[in-house]
């Protein structure tokens, strides 16, 4: 520590103020990698004991575990790399917080202020770089704007849609000595201030469209988790009070429970025949807190076609994107629910809409998610409904990595409660799973964390199990070993001609093997029947595990929207033989 | 219809495109235009012309105006993605307010002798063009007015011998007493 503190407690060093801001900001956990650039920084670190240091074994597992903290606890997930490769390794996690909307603080070091643009050891233009990968950035050249531009990174990452910030801090400024000052609103730009509030007369046009729907669907997303957990609260009371049913993206599951008796399940692209018919046939439609990616929609020009929509989202920019709304209500989910909650009690009362349930009962009996049970082999879908069955009752958490698998997990893991779900959505990353897990058990030591894993994302961030190791965080690995690329090779086989190019992967490592190599637990499974006993030995064991699952290879993930179709052209798993997945796919040279 | 397999939804938007005029106010700090230049590479908008400059020193503002051009919903896109830029304070879009004037200023250069220079002058004072710097063989004027005003004067000095031409780009301000 520097010898000027003795008579100004502010007067302090770049490299203190950033160890100081985050105290200040509540922050008890960090992910980083130390290097030349970071230095002043980690010698703090390690002159104090309020701030606990992670270290990953990659700066992209250190984004994503800062990913997983921030979900699952709702609080800003902070990460510390050094210059040119450390900041290039964190492109990826903050694409992807940027886009699922995740408040991650990322402290970079930089060259020193006076090498700055000559190509220096470790250079790189990290505001250059990560300017369109995150929601604001910055470079402090100026140690006395240090504590300033720390506030408002924090400020900016976690309010109106949150996001990933950049603090660029160059190694002299680490070193030089200046005036710190704790967060105060000042800090922030004037230019940045975003709507909480929904516009009133807004709301009431709202409240009259649900009133009067005959067929109504709630599509809720990610916005809802992001506005914590009140907002899921409120929008309980709200499905309770309209007697609407209910669907949700892939970011927004768990806001309302999937025990709950309104749930229609996921829609989009694998979701439910029940959910994408509810959509496309809908009257009034409300979507809260998401996007209408195209994931979602389908053909746009196709979508929901006689529905008025109401879009609640905190980003302006949200609204219109991709399809036309009729009462766009900009401000935060929670609060505007509230909003809405209140003057639909006041003024409205439950619309009849049994001939609508009653429609929807019969798509439901379509039984969209079915498949076809096997003694002899383990079908994925099979193995997260055990996997669902032996978690009950723990306090669970899951993450994943991308491709079948992880539609799998969303369809067949029945989520109660927000912020139990991590997953890479927007951005849709491989490797994102693993770190995530050992994020979010940093943040919820007692809890049970899997990671519902394939065999191929699995091997892109395989050295955070190190991490795991070193820090005693039990995280479940638990892989759906189809040997495949899954979701590539399925796209091959209903678009390509069946030509599976580089989807399959050979030269398997042996999980087992990888897991003991790191001091960690290997399982392995073949047969249907000896899946419970693994897992709850998975469940038991207070280590990380590696759970190798091998389940059927040729699998594919369905109901399914093709490309180009509607929500009302869905393939269902019942009709998905060959001939009629020809079909439904027709059109494209796959079918030659 | 008859699209390739694809896992993205390929399809054609016909909605036809309009030409806007924003006017952009944001903190004059480093880096600001490079993320509103990165927010229309990004997003694949197109930019017609674009001008900054530092209008009001003390309060560290500078304001940015660009002419872009895309169907109504790209347009409305444009002003949210920028509207939601931390330095920026406000977009107003001058063509939608109807009341704005444009404004563009232009440096032609023209070389040539004879009739022609007899004939290049007496169109640049037809389009009030002033010379501001002549040799026995050229002559450099300045022009100020709308863009079509310019490019037309352009394409008329082009066959008398020009040169280059320097263009600053659109500004732009609204009409009457209030400010933006
Ligand atoms: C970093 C990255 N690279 C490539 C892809 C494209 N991709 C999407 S799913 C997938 C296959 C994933 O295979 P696996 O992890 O085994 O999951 P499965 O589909 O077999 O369940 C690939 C390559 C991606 N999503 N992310
Ligand atoms: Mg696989």
């Amino acid at each position: 520590m520097s010898e000027t503190s003795s008579h100004n407690p502010n007067q302090m060093t770049g490299a203190a103020m950033i160890v100081r801001a985050l105290a200040d900001h509540g922050i008890k956990h960090i992910f980083g990698y130390p290097g030349g650039a970071v230095l002043p920084i980690y010698d703090e670190i390690f002159q104090q004991d309020k701030v606990e240091h992670i270290l990953v074994r990659h700066e992209q597992g250190a984004g994503h575990a800062a990913e997983g903290y921030a979900r699952s606890t709702g609080k800003p997930g902070v990460v510390l790399v050094t210059s040119g490769p450390g900041a290039t390794n964190m492109v990826t996690p903050l694409t992807d917080a940027l886009m699922d909307s995740i408040p991650l603080v990322c402290i970079t070091g930089q060259v020193p202020t006076h090498l700055i643009g000559n190509d220096a050891f470790q250079e790189c233009d990290t505001v250059g770089i990560t300017r369109p990968c995150t929601k604001h950035n910055w470079l402090v050249r100026n140690v006395n704007d240090l504590a300033k531009v720390l506030h408002e990174a924090f400020y900016v990452a976690t309010t109106g849609r949150p996001g990933p910030v950049v603090v660029d801090v160059p190694k002299d400024v680490q070193f030089a000595t200046g005036t710190y000052h704790p967060p105060r609103k000042s800090d922030v730009h004037v230019s940045y201030a975003p709507r909480v509030k929904g516009d009133a007369a807004q709301i009431r046009k709202a409240v009259a469209l649900l009133a009067g729907a005959k067929r109504p669907v709630i599509y809720t997303g990610g916005g809802v988790i992001n506005s914590g957990v009140e907002a899921s609260k409120l929008l309980r009371e709200l499905v309770e009070a309209t007697g609407f049913p209910i669907t949700s993206t892939l970011m927004g599951l768990g806001a309302y429970p999937a025990s709950g008796a309104n749930w229609l399940g996921m829609l989009g692209m694998h979701g439910t025949y029940e959910a994408n018919m509810a959509m496309h046939d809908c009257d009034v439609m409300l979507c809260v807190g998401a996007r209408f990616d195209d994931r979602i929609t389908g053909r746009t020009d196709a979508f929901s076609p006689n529905s008025k929509k109401i879009h609640i989202d905190i980003d302006p920019s949200s609204i219109n994107k991709n399809i036309r709304v009729d009462v766009p209500i900009i401000g935060d989910c929670g609060n505007v629910l509230g909003d809405i909650l209140q003057v639909f009690k006041a003024e409205a009362k439950k619309p009849d809409i049994k001939t609508w349930w009653q429609q929807i009962a019969a798509w439901k009996a379509r039984n969209s998610l079915a498949y076809k049970k096997n003694n002899d082999v383990i079908l994925p879908q099979f193995a997260i409904q055990r996997l669902f069955e032996a978690t009950r009752g723990h306090d669970t958490y899951i993450t994943t990595e991308v491709g079948q698998h992880q539609m799998w997990a969303a369809q067949f893991f029945g989520f109660e409660k927000p912020h139990r779900w991590m997953t890479s959505g927007g951005l849709g990353t491989m490797g994102y799973g693993l770190p995530a897990a050992l994020g979010v058990q940093v943040a919820h030591r007692d809890s049970l964390v899997v990671d519902i894993a394939g065999d191929a994302s699995v091997q892109m961030t395989m050295q955070e199990m190190a991490t795991a190791v070193q820090y005693e965080l039990p995280i479940k690995i638990f892989i759906l070993n189809n040997q495949y690329m899954g979701m590539v090779r399925q796209w091959q086989q209903l678009l390509h001609g069946n030509r599976l190019s580089h989807s399959y992967t050979e030269a398997m490592p042996d999980f087992v093997k990888l897991a003991e190599a790191y001091g960690g637990v290997g399982l392995q499974v073949f047969k249907p029947g000896d899946l419970d006993g693994a897992l709850q030995e998975m469940i038991k064991v207070r280590k990380p595990v590696l759970f190798d699952c091998r389940v059927a290879a040729l699998e594919n993930c369905f109901p399914m929207i093709p490309s180009g179709k509607a929500h009302n052209e869905m393939l269902l798993p019942a009709e998905a033989n060959d001939e009629a997945t020809a079909a439904a796919f027709a059109g494209g040279k796959a079918l030659v | 219809m008859n699209q390739p397999a694809s896992a993205y939804f390929l399809e054609d938007r016909h909605d036809p495109n309009e030409t806007h005029t924003l006017s952009v106010l944001v903190a004059n700090e480093p880096g600001v235009l490079a993320r509103v230049i990165g927010l229309f590479s990004g997003r694949g908008y197109n930019i017609e012309s674009l001008t900054v400059s530092e209008t009001e020193s003390q309060k560290h503002v500078s304001r940015i105006t660009i002419v872009t051009t895309g169907t109504p919903m790209v347009i409305q896109q444009i002003k949210h993605q920028l509207d939601r830029m931390i330095p920026v304070y406000r977009v107003v879009d001058m063509t939608l307010t109807g009341r704005a004037i444009e404004r563009e200023l232009a440096m032609v250069k023209v070389r040539g002798g004879g009739d022609n220079r007899v004939e290049t002058l007496r169109l640049a004072d037809a389009f009030r063009a002033r010379v501001i710097d002549a040799t026995t063989e050229s002559f450099v004027f300045e022009i100020t007015g709308n863009s079509s005003k310019i490019s037309q004067f352009i394409d008329l000095m082009r066959p008398l011998g020009l040169v280059e031409v320097s263009r600053t780009g659109v500004a732009a301000i609204g009409r009457g007493p209030e400010g933006m």
